[in-house]
């Protein structure tokens, strides 16, 4: 199988640039990470993060043929022979595959990503109900890999400004939490004309979830929230 | 993360997310209406057509409706702005030239529905 892959150091090379990998799969190679591990043993100045290897960590978030995915959960019999890989887009590049994630963490530290609760903590647990519990599902399996917010063009325009789908998903997966009292506070940070309102709806980010999340659908439960508020 | 309020000409985002579902909602009653008048109607001619507008219910739903269209325009375009026009002095410029576009465009609509 060939790879193509973007290379880029920034100490050495004046220009990004692609270079070809030819790689001998085996039987046991199921992933499109096992492809990459190769290539890797064949130039070990080839570099990008990988940690989990099983779509867990989010680390290994890259460009796959155009689109954002994971390649530990990508499997080699859904992808063609030649592959083409870039780092996600719209992100400075430290190097080759991997990028500058400052940007994408700023954002999901302005959504406190915290359970805020201003009583006295419970002897063991603060409780909720199996239904309230519910409510977080389709929230909390995000990993934090960018695969949405890099894919989404309004991320691209103001990553400084506007939040991104990832953390609109987590600023809604606190918003709904039984436990959080923060909600007024959370709705005030998100009410100005970037920080959710440059979601236009595109919906790159659900198309390219590898957990198969919806940022799009929380958007849009944001603003339902806050439209009922201000009725 | 604090905000930095910057030069948009818009100071809160539901607003104008409301105000672009509203007006939209009152653009589409506005064409479904027109289109009931001129398909159950009289074939079109210049008389009929005359005389639908000297009637005071249909100057105020177009009035109605060229001001929905207006509003809904400028809170469109100036999303674009918001989105590609970097340099806040070129956004403000290009900001006041689309209002004043959408002023002569809305002060032209009142101008033939009350000559
Ligand atoms: S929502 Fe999905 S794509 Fe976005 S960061 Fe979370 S897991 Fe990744
Ligand atoms: S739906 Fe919103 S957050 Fe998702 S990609 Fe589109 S603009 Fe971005
Ligand atoms: S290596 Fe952890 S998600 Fe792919």
């Amino acid at each position: 199988m060939k790879l193509s892959i973007y290379r880029y150091n920034p100490e050495k090379d004046a220009r990004p640039y692609m270079q070809d990998y030819e790689v001998q799969l085996e039987h046991s190679d199921r992933m499109l990470l096992d492809a990459l591990i190769k290539a890797k043993a064949q130039d070990d100045s080839l570099s990008f993060r990988r940690s989990c290897r099983e779509g867990v960590c989010g680390s290994d978030a890259m460009n796959i043929n155009g689109k954002n995915g994971l390649p530990c959960i990508t499997k080699l019999a859904d992808l063609p022979q030649h592959v083409t890989l870039r780092p996600l887009p719209g992100q400075p590049v430290v190097r080759d595959l991997i990028v500058d994630m400052t940007q994408f963490f700023k954002q999901y530290h302005s959504i406190q990503p915290y359970v805020v609760n201003h009583e006295a903590p419970p002897e063991r647990e603060r409780l909720q109900s199996p239904a309230q519990r519910e409510e977080l599902n389709g929230l909390y399996e995000c990993i934090l890999c960018a695969c949405c917010s890099t894919a989404c063009p309004s991320f691209w325009w103001n990553p400084d400004k506007f939040v991104g789908p990832a953390g609109l998903l987590q600023a809604y997966r606190f918003i709904a939490d039984s436990r959080d009292q923060d909600t007024a506070a959370r709705l005030d940070n998100l009410e100005d004309p970037y920080r959710l309102f440059r979601c236009h709806s595109i919906m790159n980010c659900v198309d390219v979830c590898p957990k198969g999340l919806n940022p799009t659908r929380a958007i849009g439960k944001i603003k339902d929230l806050l439209v009922k508020r201000s009725v | 993360m604090s905000v930095h309020r910057v030069v948009t000409g818009s100071r809160n985002g539901l607003t104008d997310w409301l105000a672009q579902r509203v007006t939209a909602a009152i653009m589409a009653v506005y064409t479904v209406i027109v289109l009931i008048v001129l398909l159950g109607g009289p074939p079109i001619s210049y008389a009929v057509w005359k005389d639908l507008f000297t009637q005071g219910w249909m100057r105020v739903a177009t009035l109605l409706f060229a001001a929905s269209l207006c509003w809904h325009m400028w809170v469109g375009v100036r999303n674009i702005l918001m989105d590609y026009a970097k340099p806040e002095g070129l956004r403000l410029a290009l900001q006041v030239m689309t209002l004043l576009t959408i002023a002569a465009y809305l002060g032209w609509t009142l101008h033939i529905l009350w000559r």
